[in-house]
């Protein structure tokens, strides 16, 4: 039996790799989507754009515009006259946002009199308005605390003093690097182990593969294997470039990670062979690792968090392999999780796997008769 | 060009998307699979955030501060006895943050020092740990005015800040997401599906039976831009309808004028979409090469999610040969602000001139040949 499956194994290697585009296809895409991801998927604002409208004449109003010229979160692109002039700076977004400072500013300053500043922001983006709008806050604040400091306005009652755990410069891209590992996982063994049968079958040697002695299980345990092989040296080389190309800390167990990954695998190829005994072409099988990977990257907190989505979207993600081991990844990427505290990601992958293998083999024989 | 010829052809490739169920799944099923995932699934706006609260020493004060942060919508606060608890609660993905008003808090304030009040936030997903922040400091900065209102004074800090949001005063993060969606629905239709299509010709052989026909290769190339040119344009009204009658975005600019920039991209992404069948004759690597190079920069680099801005200079020079990036500019303009034509004009140039150049190509590299 296993001199059987490993003929197998060895056909479907030689028949994945010897074409040279489709051989090209599992290296080649894998690699620019890191690079795109790690470096475009980002966050982080640096370089807002802003512009500044000055009515006051004073000396305050050039100290705090001072303070955003040195910060290096801000960039200056134009300064404004009039309302007319702020209105084109915003709508064709030369500046993301406008300072707008009023004639009395350093006169109400001097008398110890609050003095407004406006700011007038472009919310086409909200996500990158209320990020702007954060670090507006916290320049102006920085100022407060000095000016009230200077001119004895008295201390305020009580401060924030704010600490980031396991990601203290809030980089984005320690976020979703680690999070890339499995998103292009999940791509490559579904595409690997998705359009096996449907090629087979598209092709016409499914006919000759059922009419060896293989058992449709051992078919099953064939197709299933490269999968896993090049599903899971593609997830260690990402992990790598993580690490060492990125520099993503990875501060936790890695025999978490590996048990976490060995579950993951399991479940994505469960599904993939689902589809796969379903699809009649290779068109269909790739429309159809289409149809689930695009929910399942979405709803998976790859992106944008799980929390924010409505209940019984979030009741959905559970059913989502990539769900658990995106916690599994960043917990231990970051958190610096082991085995023990990440349980509970385990056994909900491990259900998912064994679900998706037993459909897929009744789906299998079911279909070959 | 002769007219029954190119209609034959018209007539035969709307045969063929009606017959084939995967089609018609890529050209209507995705849209709205894309549109209720993003408009229902994906949100930047954080509620309800669970964080730890510690009181160590319970007083009127440390109350009215807590109090802040019950009503907000913002947060759902969860009490912890000491910091231990609420540090474990944490590591265990509990809370996304904690609170700590340490021992000496009212005493500190009532001496009339500043009493400095811990905060922690799970910074994994940094994101997510900004928008808490801000939210904390506006918790914050609400209880310092009712405190000074209290005492009946006006809180003495030297700056208002007065944010005026243009365009989404409310900040919801779906009326950027959905407008930005389009470009990606019609870029599925207009590359992906058109590769798919024109590859699936070669594979089969009927690229050979068709240039063995009288039709000229420009009959055979407008044969397959008007189907999946109506194809695009429909879904891209329908995605527009489902934007405005499902998820209540608003369209503040001019209806034809959208309808205008959306067939300009639309022709961009025909282009590639044939160019790339023109060089992959084989439905996998056709697939594969249209997710890559026209998809996924859609998604990625287009500015629909991530702000061009934010990318490292080279990633941000890069996106200007990406169609996309033109189009959700677009988009997210005459949907949230309106008709501002020296926008428009800037970006619908590029997407035209993006248009003439990959069909230009296209046209360029169909002969009828078989190598």
């Amino acid at each position: 039996m296993f001199a059987r499956i490993l003929a197998l194994v060895i056909k479907e290697f030689l028949a994945l790799l010897r074409d040279k585009s489709s051989r090209a296809v599992l290296i080649g895409p894998p690699l620019i989507q890191l690079l795109v991801f790690g470096y475009g998927a980002t966050f982080d604002l640096n370089h807002i754009p802003y512009a500044v409208y000055n009515q006051d004449s004073g000396f305050t109003s050039r100290e705090l515009l001072g303070r955003f010229q040195g910060s290096s979160a801000f960039r200056q692109t134009a300064i404004v006259h009039n309302e007319n002039q702020l209105a084109t700076v915003i709508n064709t977004q030369k500046a993301l946002l406008v300072l707008h400072i009023g004639p009395q500013f350093t006169r109400d300053l001097l008398q110890h009199r609050p003095a407004p500043v406006q700011i007038i922001i472009d919310g086409r983006n909200s996500n990158t308005a209320t990020l702007a709008l954060n670090d507006v806050n916290s320049v102006l604040l920085a100022f407060d605390r000095n000016w009230a400091d200077r001119y004895h306005w008295g201390k305020p009652p009580a401060q924030l003093d704010i600490r980031a755990w396991f990601n203290p410069n809030l980089l984005s891209r320690w976020f979703i690097v680690p999070g890339i590992v499995a998103l292009l996982t999940l791509v490559v063994t579904l595409l690997v182990t998705g359009l096996s049968v449907a090629r087979e079958r598209e092709q016409g040697t499914f006919d000759q593969l059922l009419v060896t002695p293989l058992t449709p299980t051992e078919i099953l345990i064939g197709k299933a294997i490269p999968g896993f092989v090049i599903g899971g040296m593609e997830a260690a080389f990402i992990a790598l470039v993580a690490v060492f190309w990125f520099g993503v800390p990875l501060i936790g167990s890695l025999l978490a990670l590996g048990l976490g990954l060995m579950l993951f695998l399991f479940a994505a190829i469960g599904i993939g062979l689902m589809i796969s005994s379903l699809a009649v072409t290779q068109q269909q099988g790739l429309l159809g690792v289409f149809l689930f990977l695009v929910p399942a990257i979405i709803l998976s907190g790859f992106a944008t968090p799980i929390a924010n989505m409505p209940s019984p979207v979030q009741d959905l993600t559970y059913l989502n392999p990539m769900r658990y081991f995106l916690v599994i990844l960043r917990g231990v990427f970051l958190e610096g999780d082991g085995l023990g505290t990440l349980w509970t990601q385990y056994w909900p992958l491990a259900i998912i796997g064994l679900t998706s293998m037993l459909a897929a083999s009744w789906l299998f024989r079911h279909r070959l008769a | 060009m002769n007219r029954q010829r190119l209609t034959g052809l018209i007539h035969k490739e709307f045969l063929q998307i009606r017959r084939d169920p995967s089609a018609i799944a890529i050209a209507f099923l995705l849209p709205v699979v894309l549109l209720f995932l993003f408009g229902y699934g994906v949100s930047l706006n954080a509620e309800h955030v669970p964080i730890g609260v510690v009181v160590e020493q319970p007083s009127p004060q440390s109350s009215s501060f807590v109090a802040g942060l019950q009503q907000s919508r913002y947060f759902q606060p969860r009490f912890y006895n000491s910091i231990q608890d609420a540090r474990k609660a944490m590591m265990q993905r509990q809370v996304d943050g904690i609170l700590w008003l340490r021992g000496p808090f009212t005493r500190t304030l009532l001496r009339g020092d500043t009493a400095q009040v811990g905060v922690f936030v799970n910074g994994v997903d940094a994101n997510n740990a900004r928008l808490v922040e801000g939210y904390l400091q506006g918790v914050w900065q609400n209880w310092l005015e009712q405190r000074a209102k209290a005492s009946g004074t006006r809180l003495r800090v030297p700056i208002q800040p007065e944010a005026r949001i243009w365009f989404n005063p409310s900040l919801r993060s779906r009326d950027y997401l959905v407008p930005g969606l389009i470009a990606v629905i019609m870029t599925l239709i207009g590359a992906l599906l058109t590769a798919l299509v024109v590859a699936r010709e070669w594979e089969r052989g009927t690229m050979e039976a068709l240039m063995a026909s009288p039709v000229s290769m420009g009959e055979i190339l407008l044969g397959k831009l008007i189907p999946y040119f109506v194809l695009g344009m429909g879904g891209m009204l329908f995605s527009v309808a489902l934007a405005i009658g499902l998820f209540a975005v608003p369209l503040q600019g001019n209806f034809f004028v959208l309808l205008f920039f959306s067939a300009l991209f639309l022709l961009a992404a025909l282009g590639m979409g044939l160019l790339i069948s023109s060089v992959a004759r084989n439905q996998f690597v056709a697939g594969q090469v249209a997710i890559i190079v026209t998809f996924l920069p859609a998604f990625i680099l287009s500015g629909f999610i991530f702000d061009i801005q934010s990318m490292p200079a080279p990633i941000a020079f890069m996106t200007h040969i990406i169609p996309a990036r033109y189009f959700v500019t677009i988009l997210q303009t005459i949907f949230l602000a309106g008709d501002i034509w020296p926008l428009f004009l800037g970006n619908g140039l590029a997407l035209l001139l993006m248009a003439l150049f990959f069909l230009g190509l296209t046209w360029k590299r169909s002969r009828k040949r078989l190598d």
